[in-house]
């Protein structure tokens, strides 16, 4: 399912450059099933009544996320889209304290005054979800160019979903880093719906791959729903980005299983379209891959899978005893006093 | 810039040819093609490219060509530099200013000669400066540049042939800090901007017929330092504001209630406002001076405050 559609790609093989280690596939496998728990548990806490406005659920996407995070150096950086809860596990941040964000409560990230929709981690290069499609976009070019400002080599993974590259800030900051040639890994994640209109009817030349010949640059269509894949292809991409050569424009295909939001009620996507694509699933797929492979037997995944389990089981109950955050710090955190 | 390697330029025309309006004059050729970029004409990219080296620790300066420009980067300015400090609960900062210039009075249209700075000051997390001379132009600018919050800072395009005493050392002007520019025993005049030295001009005319004006230049609209103001309200117990934003809404409006708030009881008269008209920007010269701001009209405002008596 891979192609490349321009010749610079070439320069970096499509096939498997990195053998692929036992520990890095379970670890992979492992993240995967926590992204996939901890957006089943959002689901039930709000349908306790315990999620203030909405979460966008990841549920079926999670090939993406894990596959492209792990390709990262810790130093590196990232941004994110209103679906963002497995960007920020898969960048190993803490469950609990995004639970407790999630709530609305005073040990989440933000102390309970960004949502599901705002969770940020600077320390992990976690430059935050972002509630704007395409709103992160140009701050992941900004953030190249500080970096490159600073003498790092650090990277940065910009995730933005198929709506976004219909705003005119794709286009901007997709020039603006090709100009530049700055280390910016453009990762569209197409799961062919914005809501309720179709990739194909809102996109012309219905690929967003294709859009990178327009800027000189790689593009390349990645199965989504293939871990290793996306993995390779981030990998490529990173290495081409902290060689100098540049940004490059990964799609990868994929779809959500669930509703736009846990808000959203009513359902437009055709059932059979929803059925079909849960056979491919990005999690099961996987795991009977590696057990095809004899790679690890099912004793293995039942052992991961209930570590997953109760890792969430900590998350929700780490969430719901803390705190409200107290009426004072309303006003706290507009402006800072401090400055040079 | 030579304090910090960290602070840089970005914007449209701001290195190759200095700024369309001169103000990076010889910065690309002493810093380089690094830290003064010339950008292409994407706004809401440039803004991004602002707020993102910011939360990387780098001090971004952007420059939009003129203010009305700033419409296309909105979402980046209001959605998100204004608010990730707050949507974080202080985990991020994006010290970050952004230049613009006012370019109203030069005939340029109804896309080129907006006054926009009530918009922002709206906003809760960002920080406006307008000064009014070169001195409080460069005190302010370091300023904005140290501080490390989002700061608009508007430059209005008459006042670039504007000469004066700047100090050569390091004089900082703290942002929220207003300054009384002429003292006067009638009536407090509230001034931003251009229309400080209209201000000036009319206090000074006015004069000979024995009114004296103060004139309190706030310099920095949001944090407005209102105790500057209501100190020589109570003093002079009439009140006349002065704003190159449109009437309605205006910045002249907030200061209007923020007076009303604070000294209802000190006046003696219905407070004035002299503002733009509510129509766009003609560009007809005789258009353009029937909408804008003059000294004439302030002189008018004045003594219409003079006479009117609160019973």
């Amino acid at each position: 399912m891979t192609t490349a559609t321009t010749s610079e790609s070439a320069d970096f093989p499509t096939t498997a450059a990195v053998s692929l280690s036992v520990d890095m596939r379970l670890a992979w496998y492992r993240q995967m099933s926590l992204v996939r728990a901890f957006e089943r548990a959002v689901f039930n806490l709000n349908q306790e009544g315990l999620v203030p406005g909405t979460a966008h659920l990841y549920i079926g996407m999670e090939g993406i996320a894990v596959g492209a995070c792990s390709a990262m150096e810790e130093t590196d950086f990232l941004t994110s889209t209103h679906r963002g809860h497995g960007h920020c596990i898969a960048r190993s941040l803490d469950v609990g304290r995004m639970m407790a964000e999630i709530l609305g409560r005073a040990d989440g990230y933000c102390g309970g005054k960004g949502g599901s929709m705002h969770i940020t981690d600077i320390s992990q290069g976690m430059l935050g979800a972002d509630g704007i499609v395409g709103g992160g976009i140009p701050i992941a070019v900004g953030a190249a160019f500080g970096l490159r400002l600073k003498g790092s080599r650090a990277c940065v993974l910009c995730f933005f979903g198929d709506g976004a590259g219909n705003q005119g800030s794709f286009h901007e900051a997709v020039n603006l880093a090709a100009i530049h040639r700055l280390p910016v890994v453009f990762i569209c994640e197409n799961n062919l719906w914005a809501l309720s209109a179709p990739f194909d009817e809102m996109t012309a030349g219905k690929s967003l791959a294709n859009r990178a010949a327009a800027y000189a640059l790689p593009g390349e269509r990645v199965d989504g729903n293939d871990v290793e894949a996306v993995f390779r292809a981030v990998s490529r991409s990173i290495a081409r980005a902290r060689s100098g050569l540049g940004p490059s424009l990964l799609e990868c295909l994929t779809y959500r299983w669930e509703a736009h939001s846990v808000f959203t009620r009513q359902e437009i996507r055709p059932k059979e379209e929803i059925e079909e694509w849960k056979q491919k699933d990005p999690i099961a797929s996987y795991r009977s891959r590696l057990i095809e492979l004899k790679i690890l037997g099912s004793e293995r995944f039942e052992q991961i899978d209930s570590e997953v389990e109760a890792e969430v089981t900590r998350a929700v109950a780490f969430a719901k005893s803390s705190p409200a955050p107290s009426p004072e710090v309303a006003g706290r955190n507009v402006y800072t006093q401090t400055g040079l | 810039m030579r304090r910090d390697p960290l602070v840089f330029l970005m914007g449209e025309d701001v290195g190759r040819m200095d700024g369309l309006f001169k103000v990076s004059q010889g910065l690309m050729a002493e810093f380089g093609s690094h830290r003064v970029i010339d950008m292409p004409i994407s706004e809401a990219a440039i803004a991004g490219a602002g707020v993102g080296s910011a939360l990387v620790g780098a001090r971004p300066i952007i420059e939009f060509q003129f203010l009305d420009f700033i419409t296309i980067a909105m979402d980046q300015i209001v959605n998100h530099a204004a608010k990730l400090r707050y949507m974080t609960d202080g985990m991020v900062s994006v010290p970050l200013v952004i230049r613009a210039p006012v370019c109203s009075g030069i005939g340029l249209g109804a896309q080129h000669s907006q006054s926009l700075e009530a918009w922002f000051v709206h906003v809760p997390g960002m920080k406006v400066v307008m000064p009014s001379s070169p001195a409080d132009a460069k005190g302010l600018l370091k300023s904005a540049i140290r501080d490390d919050n989002p700061v608009l800072f508007l430059e209005h395009r008459m006042l670039y042939s504007q000469t004066g005493v700047v100090a050569e050392e390091d004089t900082l002007i703290p942002l929220g800090l207003a300054e009384v520019k002429r003292l006067g025993k009638d009536i407090t005049l509230v001034a931003t901007g251009r229309t400080v030295p209209l201000a000036l001009a009319a206090a000074n005319s006015l004069s000979s017929e024995g009114i004296e004006i103060e004139i309190v230049d706030p310099r920095t609209l949001k944090p407005l330092d209102t105790p500057t103001i209501v100190r020589s309200v109570k003093k002079t117990n009439r009140v006349v504001i002065v704003s190159d934003g449109w009437r309605t809404c205006g910045f002249a409006a907030e200061l209007m209630a923020v007076v009303m708030e604070e000294c209802f009881f000190d006046l003696d008269a219905a407070v004035q406002r002299v503002c733009t008209r509510d129509v766009p920007m003609p560009v007809s010269p005789s258009l353009q001076k029937a909408v804008m701001v003059s000294e004439e009209a302030i002189v008018a405002a004045c003594r219409s405050a003079m006479q009117r008596e609160c019973t």
